[in-house]
């Protein structure tokens, strides 16, 4: 048995973007995918936990009663438009199906409620597309309707998995702004899941960090990039080259591999991998817990960190 | 600077495209006239974004897709001409690692044997021991250890094994290794360590590289010069400091300026040219410049007139009627 996922607490307010940041395997979209209710029993179970969506817990709801909170209330984007759209049905019918199922809405309601979501996209020409595939769509415009697909019933919450990742950096950005413009002014709380801490810094509130299936720091976005307490978090800080910064004659790599989640260590995962790590370490698993007002840790060596500075040795 | 090692002229690679009977035929200009050196012990880097070309560039200087026309010169033999049996000798000399270690490895094979298979085929040792003396010294060049040899590709971590993909280039002792998109897909914490080994080989072995990548931060981390490519065409090309620090090419300024940078503070206050549109499809391309329906400067003029490549400051070429 492998614990994907193991006591992971994480909440988002209404008009607020909060990120998940991990490395591939640490368990961050499985945390999605559970509010949702989409881990398939075959594969996987949750074994304990709440998900509180406006008070309700997600988790005791029937089949029926949760059908009608996905995709109308709570939305999802995912990484690979091209495999979560249908390429038989054409953008329109893909558009308006959600709108007639769970809205109600008449098919000539639903069309024009489909041209108005195009537009807010961006997307040009929305009458001419509507009536288009999928594969008539480049990948940003790809991932544009799948926003206007996610936005259609006027979801209060949307889950952004790795939105723009298989999108090129100048389209990433595109579709990056959009994202928070809509979020901001609609009032809808946002959480984006990814594995790139740049994309984090410029459109995040709150950060949380994950490795190894468990959160191992959390704070806002200004307080994590500047003061790092986890040592993991400020290793992924260094180990990227930064374009801001003169560059490095070498750069700071975290040593070892990521943990194999079927066997992970005793007491900290992180520990065969950290630079700070102590004896205690090694048998006992830290607990998240405030290192300061509204930023968490899970380290035992945290306060050590308070003296570190992100920006690490000489540049060329 | 030292000796050329291989030089590019006047590339070009396009792939026709079946339109059905009776419609004019058509063709991808996936790449459409590329020209550049490569420096003995250098890493030229080739940025761009998808469908730019980079990839088909790097196919076209290892002959594995051959150039619609244009000349790929390596160590001084002309390669688009030469007989296959005569290509198969050079391309020991030019090895290739590719994005992806899961697909570019045989699952069947340990890694032993996926590093003794091309030492026996291109007969560089003889003698079973002597091989496996070899392996394992490749092995430990890429910081894997003895054990790893019985291993099989799955049993690795993707990290190990592009270690493993970069170990097999080096068992034929190749001058140039063509390095397509080598760490993008690796996790993060892995990517620095997978850089810093590329460089460690590049100054113990007299290496060269030509670094493909979309991420223009590793890019700048380990290039001495680099090439910017957009829909088939070299928009700049300016060593690593001057590319990074004064773009000329409207499109570089683009490109850098959507880099997201680590730091919440920085990024607020940031100006941005946010690109409008997208790459258009390189079966027709714009007329003029490639770029201008995006850029934000065009002029009546580069919609009309291609813009050469010019030489605008020593050593800092761009394509663009305003630089």
């Amino acid at each position: 048995m492998v614990r994907a996922v193991d006591g992971v607490s994480w909440d988002v307010q209404a008009g607020e973007t909060v990120a998940l940041v991990g490395e591939s395997g640490c368990g961050k979209s499985v945390s999605a995918l559970s509010v949702m209710r989409l881990v398939d029993e075959a594969a996987g179970r949750i074994e304990a936990g709440e998900i509180l969506y406006k008070g309700r817990n997600l988790l005791t709801l029937t089949e029926e009663q949760m059908r009608s909170v996905r995709g109308r209330e709570i939305a999802m984007i995912f990484q690979e438009p091209m495999t979560s759209l249908n390429p038989v049905l054409s953008i329109g019918r893909q558009l308006t199906e959600g709108l007639e199922i769970h809205m109600k809405m008449k098919p000539s309601e639903a069309r024009s409620r489909a041209l108005e979501l195009l537009a807010m996209v961006g997307i040009p020409d929305p009458e001419r597309r509507l009536d288009q595939y999928p594969h008539h769509f480049s990948g940003g415009m790809r991932q544009r309707m799948m926003i206007a697909m996610a936005l259609a019933c006027n979801p209060s919450l949307i889950l952004a998995d790795e939105p723009t990742t298989a999108l090129d950096v100048t389209i990433q950005a595109q579709i990056l702004e959009l994202l928070r413009d809509l979020a901001r002014r609609l009032g809808v709380a946002m959480l984006i899941i990814t594995h790139n801490l740049g994309v984090v810094a410029r459109y995040a509130d709150r950060v949380n960090v994950m490795y190894a299936g468990r959160i191992i720091e959390r704070a806002t976005a200004a307080e994590l990039y500047a003061r790092p307490r986890h040592p993991y978090t400020l290793g992924l800080l260094r180990s990227v080259p930064r374009l801001d910064e003169p560059r490095r004659a070498r750069l700071a790599p975290i040593e070892g591999q990521p943990p194999d989640m079927t066997r992970l260590p005793p007491g900290c995962s992180f520990a065969p991998r950290c630079a700070f790590r102590v004896e205690r370490c090694t048998v006992e698993a830290p607990p998240l817990e405030v290192v300061h007002p509204g930023h968490l840790s899970a380290c035992w060596e945290a306060k050590r960190l308070e003296q570190v500075e992100v920006a690490s040795e000489a540049s060329s | 600077m030292s000796e050329v090692l291989l030089e590019v002229r006047d590339l070009v690679k396009h792939f026709p495209v079946r339109t059905g009977l009776g419609r004019p035929a058509l063709s991808v200009k996936a790449i459409d006239g590329v020209s550049f050196t490569l420096h003995r012990g250098e890493t030229l880097g080739l940025v761009g974004e998808s469908g730019c070309g980079k990839t088909t560039t790097g196919r076209c200087v290892l002959l594995l897709e051959r150039p619609t026309s244009g000349q790929v010169v390596f160590e001084g033999t002309e390669l688009t001409t030469l007989p296959e049996e005569k290509m198969r000798a050079m391309r020991r000399r030019m090895q290739v690692i590719f994005q992806d270690p899961y697909s570019s490895l045989n699952p069947r094979m340990t890694v032993a044997q996926i590093l003794a298979e091309p030492l026996k085929v291109h007969g560089l040792v003889t003698g079973k021991s002597a091989r496996a003396a070899r392996v394992q010294e490749l092995l430990g060049q890429v910081g894997l250890l003895p054990q790893h040899a019985r291993r099989y590709p799955h049993q690795l971590s993707g990290g190990q094994r592009q270690r493993v993909g970069i170990a097999r280039a080096l068992a034929m002792e190749p001058a140039l290794i063509v390095c397509d998109e080598p760490v993008s897909a690796l996790d993060v914490s892995i990517q620095a360590q997978i850089v810093n080994l590329l460089e460690d080989l590049q100054k113990r072995l007299g290496l060269t590289y030509l670094f493909i990548a979309h991420d223009l931060s590793v890019v700048r981390h380990i290039s001495d010069r680099v090439v910017v490519m957009y829909l088939g065409k070299i928009a700049e090309v300016a060593d690593r400091r001057a590319l990074y620090e004064e773009p000329l090419h409207p499109y570089t300024r683009a490109l850098l300026s959507a880099v997201p940078i680590p730091d919440p503070k920085l990024e607020a206050q940031r100006e941005r040219t946010v690109l409008r549109g997208e790459v258009p499809s390189a079966l027709t391309p714009p007329s003029g410049c490639v770029f201008h329906p995006r850029c934000p400067i065009a002029v009546a003029r580069c919609s009309a007139e291609i813009p050469a490549l010019r030489e605008i400051r020593p050593a800092h070429w761009a394509a663009c009627h305003l630089a």
